[in-house]
């Protein structure tokens, strides 16, 4: 078996179905498309859209689900769920604030710290998933349960206020390095070095591996479990990394923050083409997937609709996204073995 | 098979056993053998000043106001020597927020003072605690009528409505421009309540009129939602001039989300806020005014209408008076219609005066 | 996770009876009651019993036929949502002036529809029943959101209050608990003596099988959905009576304990076994615990942790207890582990 996934498995067909294999292929592409002829549409309605002050508010939101996004990416690979995200990012962004605004650490400690945090907290759901042998999506959904219980334990009624943290710390949602917001040249460096891992070593290779046939795996000698502790001890760090962002972005902290981020995290990386069933997808899609959704609700707030679309305009696009994943697969697979049986 | 068959009647038997446990129980008498100790038993004739079971149920315990509010229960509590039970939520829901009522019921206290999250989702287990002998005090935001004693109402709502758009008005230039509303949860009785009246004093009064109130957003009282709702708000219309946000939540947000995007020039932001929150703002002239009330009064002035309740020194019935020392000016409170009892009118914060207040 | 089999226990009917899940539930019971009573002299009285039971209800029902779907090798997110959803149709025809009977028709035609969406995307679809339901789980919250906006609708008939917040005359049993069992011992019926029931275990275990012996794979599945559907359907009625509101965020944070009360009742999350008798013991488990931790004191973080725990934990005893079974099974009896012990993909010590 060569590069088990990483690479579509199946000939490439030479008929009709080409072009439905390149877009499967390349959902990347296709979002960026898509949202490119969104764009347009909107700044039709709403001009302000097209602004640099309302992209960069946007890209710098998306910057956070997608950098928690990866780490969801990283598990579904492998054929596994993390569902405690939300409560893992509202954890970190606690621990962090508390330590600044009782000087525990300066700056680049509590970040330092935070993102420590996160990498615990996702090895904790590695153990349980892989030591233990709970079903994923069965340990996760008690992880978050327990995670969201420990934060709002350790919160208490305490709330940090952005004037306890130090002074210039929430600068960097807002600053910007060749035009770039800081968030979003994180969010990239974040997908460049996951995505080199992944495609350019054996044991990131051995994700797809696991994520797309289990037993075959295994079988090889791929060190199954200790890839998949690996995996959710990664997304653990994503939500980390994301949860020091979180602090840094919206500044006033209390136990139930980062509520919600689960539902979008999740959604990012089956729209950015991540397939539930593990084994294929690419980290830049789960990242775009994030900035596509942003764009989403920046477009409906503008042209007018209330906030209470947003959800189910959620909902709605994961149904579409695995729907069309489905169908595009079965074509697929139609015209592989219609070519094999020429 | 035989075995499932004896697991069903295992569970049948369980299921038999605690239901009887409930009926045999029953009969009338809920007390149980072992009667809780320091406390008042049924709440009506202990005398003035003894010692009370408070239970303090907030639309949530992780909002830095009814933080400072309980500051004034614990004072007065602590005038009395009652003891203060906080219980409450970690998000300002309704059906989260039902069950501590029946806790509360269930452990005797004296007296529940509630800020409820939503006013008809509570009334029927306060009613409940009514009828077992506990004595409910709303503030902040008020249950339905007859789900109450007393209502403490922190300011007249009429008050405040007329007091937001007049804040609007002086901050927008010549009155006139675009404004919008940056409210909590979309069920919160008060914010509803000051919203609609502000509403009603915008499109009735002339001196108004050059005003246009594009929006009402909810925050949910939470600071990121009412951070992204503040950017929302700065995104969609670029013409805003005031962001209206009676919520020491959204205020402080909305704040923060203009002063960082540097636009405290153009858009001013008012309502209802913290002095020791809004300092910088007043300072860096995004907010140069706003208002509030004290909240720790607030809170002091609930306990003391619980005191009152349960030794019998007031009923709650419209027209009763009562006095609290160090509040009102040592003036009596009225009981209003619906046992309301008002604070007093909201104040006005701005830089002539905001450095000599600390909540 | 089926009852232990193997030469430890063959011939002996009561160390089977001892070894099997529900027991462990009941003797968890009764030790969480005596706890209970010790914590807080309140627990045992009546009234306590209708707080620790009324809370849970809405759960509990949705738990009945999450049952079913899960041993059927599905699984269904988005119940609260639909939950939701029926309360917030509910409360926008109320408001509107439409009587309440036909107001709780449409809301349990649109449970079923609903239900139907979920069941057609995952039954003919062939999509993943994790991912649909997290999709309708959004899709049902928004439409509820979109239908009710901020508003709460309240002002509901007496009557109609009583059903989620009145007992039966006499007593202090809450009627949804009435509802609940009711509900069981029909669910538990179906599942436990008809062909339906059968053919559920059968297309939960092995459903390559159970398609090539006739059974109408699809059709089961989109009925599960369906059922589960109206159910959620039938709870956020319950839950807006109960709360005498009606809210669009009625219902939030409801999967996880049903999922929660479902697992701790003994039902294998990857389907094929389970049994409704062990998710009404796990339902009285989790609200005698939930009440207890309460009535100490015990903060509601706590208890949320608690609730992770038991979720955990629930799953990994049997794991545990089959491995340690096979384990001493080997080496008292000499014998191979029997053909399912091991998991998949590990060789087995010889």
């Amino acid at each position: 078996m060569t590069d088990a996934g990483v690479t579509a498995t199946l000939d490439v067909p030479r008929d009709r179905s080409a072009w439905l294999g390149v877009v499967a292929r390349q959902r990347e592409l296709s979002l960026v498309a898509i949202m490119v002829v969104l764009g347009a549409l909107v700044s039709i309605a709403a001009p302000q859209f097209l602004t640099v002050d309302n992209i960069s508010q946007v890209a710098v939101l998306a910057s956070i689900v997608a950098v928690a996004a990866v780490g969801e990416a990283l598990v579904v690979i492998t054929r596994n769920v993390d569902l405690s995200v939300e409560a893992m990012m509202g954890l970190v962004a606690f621990c962090v604030a508390v330590s600044l605004e009782n000087h525990m650490f300066g700056a680049p400690g509590a970040i330092l710290f935070g993102v420590g945090i996160g990498l615990v907290l996702g090895m904790i759901n590695g153990f349980i998933v892989t030591i233990l042998r709970v079903p994923a999506i069965v340990a996760t959904l008690g992880t978050l349960s327990i995670f969201r219980g420990v934060d709002y334990l350790v919160a208490g009624s305490h709330q940090v206020p952005r004037s306890g943290l130090p002074p210039g710390f929430t600068d960097a949602a807002h600053n910007d390095i060749f035009g770039i917001p800081i968030f979003v040249f994180i969010a990239v460096v974040v997908v460049v070095v996951g995505s080199v891992l992944l495609r350019w070593t054996t044991f990131g290779r051995q994700f797809y591996a696991v994520g797309s046939n289990p037993e075959a795996a295994a079988i090889l000698g791929i060190p199954s479990r200790l890839v998949v502790f690996v995996a959710f001890a990664l997304c653990g760090l994503m939500a980390g990394i994301a949860g020091v962002m979180y602090v840094i972005e919206f500044g006033t902290i209390n136990g139930t923050s980062a509520g919600g981020y689960t539902l979008q995290v999740v959604a990012a990386v089956v729209v950015g083409g991540v397939g539930i069933f593990g084994g294929t997808g690419t980290l830049a899609g789960a990242a775009l997937g994030a900035l596509f959704l942003g764009f989403i609700a920046n477009a409906l707030i503008l042209i007018g609709l209330s906030q209470f679309w947003l959800q189910a305009i959620y909902g709605l696009v994961i149904l579409v996204a695995v729907s069309a994943d489905a169908y595009i697969l079965r074509r697929l697979q139609r015209a592989a073995s219609l070519n094999r049986s020429r | 098979m035989k075995i499932r068959t004896v697991g069903r009647g295992l569970a049948l038997i369980s299921v038999a056993a605690v239901v009887f446990a409930a009926c045999s129980s029953s009969g009338g008498s809920t007390a149980p053998s072992t009667a809780p100790s320091a406390a008042a038993s049924s709440g009506a004739s202990a005398a003035a000043g003894a010692a009370l079971k408070i239970g303090y149920l907030p639309k949530d315990i992780v909002n830095q106001y009814f933080a400072a509010a309980k500051t004034g229960i614990d004072k007065g509590a602590k005038e009395s020597g009652s003891t203060v039970i906080q219980v409450g939520p970690n998000e300002p829901k309704a059906d989260l927020q039902v069950p501590f009522i029946k806790d509360l019921t269930t452990q005797k206290v004296d007296s529940i003072i509630i800020s409820a999250d939503d006013k008809d989702a509570v009334a029927p287990d306060l009613k409940a605690a009514m009828a077992a002998g506990i004595k409910v005090v709303g503030f902040d935001s008020s249950p339905a009528v007859g789900a109450y004693n007393v209502f403490v109402n922190q300011v007249d709502f009429s008050g405040v409505g007329v007091n937001l758009a007049d804040w609007a008005c002086e901050l927008a230039p010549n009155c006139t421009g675009d404004i919008a509303i940056l409210s909590a949860a979309a069920t919160a009785t008060n914010q509803n309540a000051w919203i609609d009246l502000m509403k009603k004093t915008l499109s009735t009064d002339a001196k108004y009129k050059g005003l246009n109130l594009v929006d009402t957003v909810y925050g949910d009282d939470k600071p990121d939602v009412s951070t992204t709702q503040a950017q929302a708000l700065l995104t969609k219309y670029p013409n805003l001039k005031v962001i209206v946000a009676p919520t020491t939540v959204g205020i402080l947000a909305a704040a923060q989300v203009v002063s960082a995007a540097k636009k405290s020039d153009t858009v001013k932001v008012t309502g209802l806020g913290f002095p020791n929150d809004m300092k910088p703002f007043v300072k860096d002239g995004t907010s140069p005014v706003f208002g509030l009330w004290s909240v720790p009064d607030l809170g002091y002035l609930a306990e003391q209408v619980a005191a009152k309740l349960v030794s019998g020194e007031i009923k709650g019935t419209e027209g009763e008076q009562f006095s609290v020392k160090g509040l009102n000016g040592d003036k009596p409170y009225t009981i209003g219609k619906d046992g309301v009892v008002v604070l007093g009118p909201a104040f006005r914060f701005d830089k002539t005066n905001v450095d000599n207040f600390n909540f | 996770m089926s009852a232990a089999v193997g030469p430890f226990t063959e011939g002996r009917s009561w160390t089977r009876l001892l070894a099997r899940w529900e027991t462990l539930l009941l003797v968890a019971l009764l030790v969480l009651i005596v706890l209970g009573n010790a914590l807080s002299p309140f627990f045992l009285t009546s009234g306590n019993f209708g707080n620790l039971i009324a809370a849970l209800m809405e759960v509990a029902i949705m738990a009945l036929p999450m049952t079913l779907i899960i041993i059927a090798g599905e699984i269904d997110l988005s119940v609260e949502s639909m939950a939701g959803l029926s309360s917030a149709i509910l409360g926008f025809l109320w408001a509107a002036g439409v009587p309440m009977e036909v107001a709780i028709a449409v809301v349990l035609v649109v449970g079923v529809l609903g239900g139907l969406l979920n069941g057609l995307l995952v039954a003919r679809g062939g999509l993943p029943s994790l991912v649909v339901t997290l999709g309708t789980l959004a899709l049902f919250r928004g439409l509820a959101l979109i239908i009710l906006g901020p508003r709460g609708v309240s002002d509901f008939p007496p009557g109609f209050t009583e059903i989620g917040f009145g007992h039966v005359p006499g007593t202090d049993i809450p009627w949804p608990f009435v509802i609940f069992l009711a509900l069981a011992l029909i669910l538990g019926v179906v599942l436990h003596r008809s062909w339906v029931g059968r053919q559920v275990y059968a297309i939960g275990k092995n459903t390559g099988a159970a398609r090539f012996s006739g059974v109408r794979v699809a059709r089961v599945k989109i009925g599960l959905f369906v059922l589960t559907g109206l159910i959620a359907a039938v709870a956020g009625v319950i839950l807006t009576s109960r709360l005498s509101t009606s809210r669009a965020d009625a219902g939030q944070g409801m999967t996880l304990t049903v999922v929660t009360v479902v697992l701790l009742g003994g039902v294998n999350i990857f389907g094929g076994s389970g049994t409704i008798p062990g998710v009404v013991l796990a339902v009285l488990v989790v609200a005698v615990m939930q009440n207890a931790l309460r009535l100490a004191g015990v903060s509601v973080d706590v208890q949320s942790i608690a609730l992770g725990l038991l979720l955990i934990v629930s799953v990994v005893i049997p794991t545990f207890a089959h491995q340690a079974k096979s384990a001493v099974d080997r080496v008292v009896g000499g014998r191979p582990p029997p053909a399912d012990s091991v998991p998949r993909g590990e060789r087995a010590l010889s």
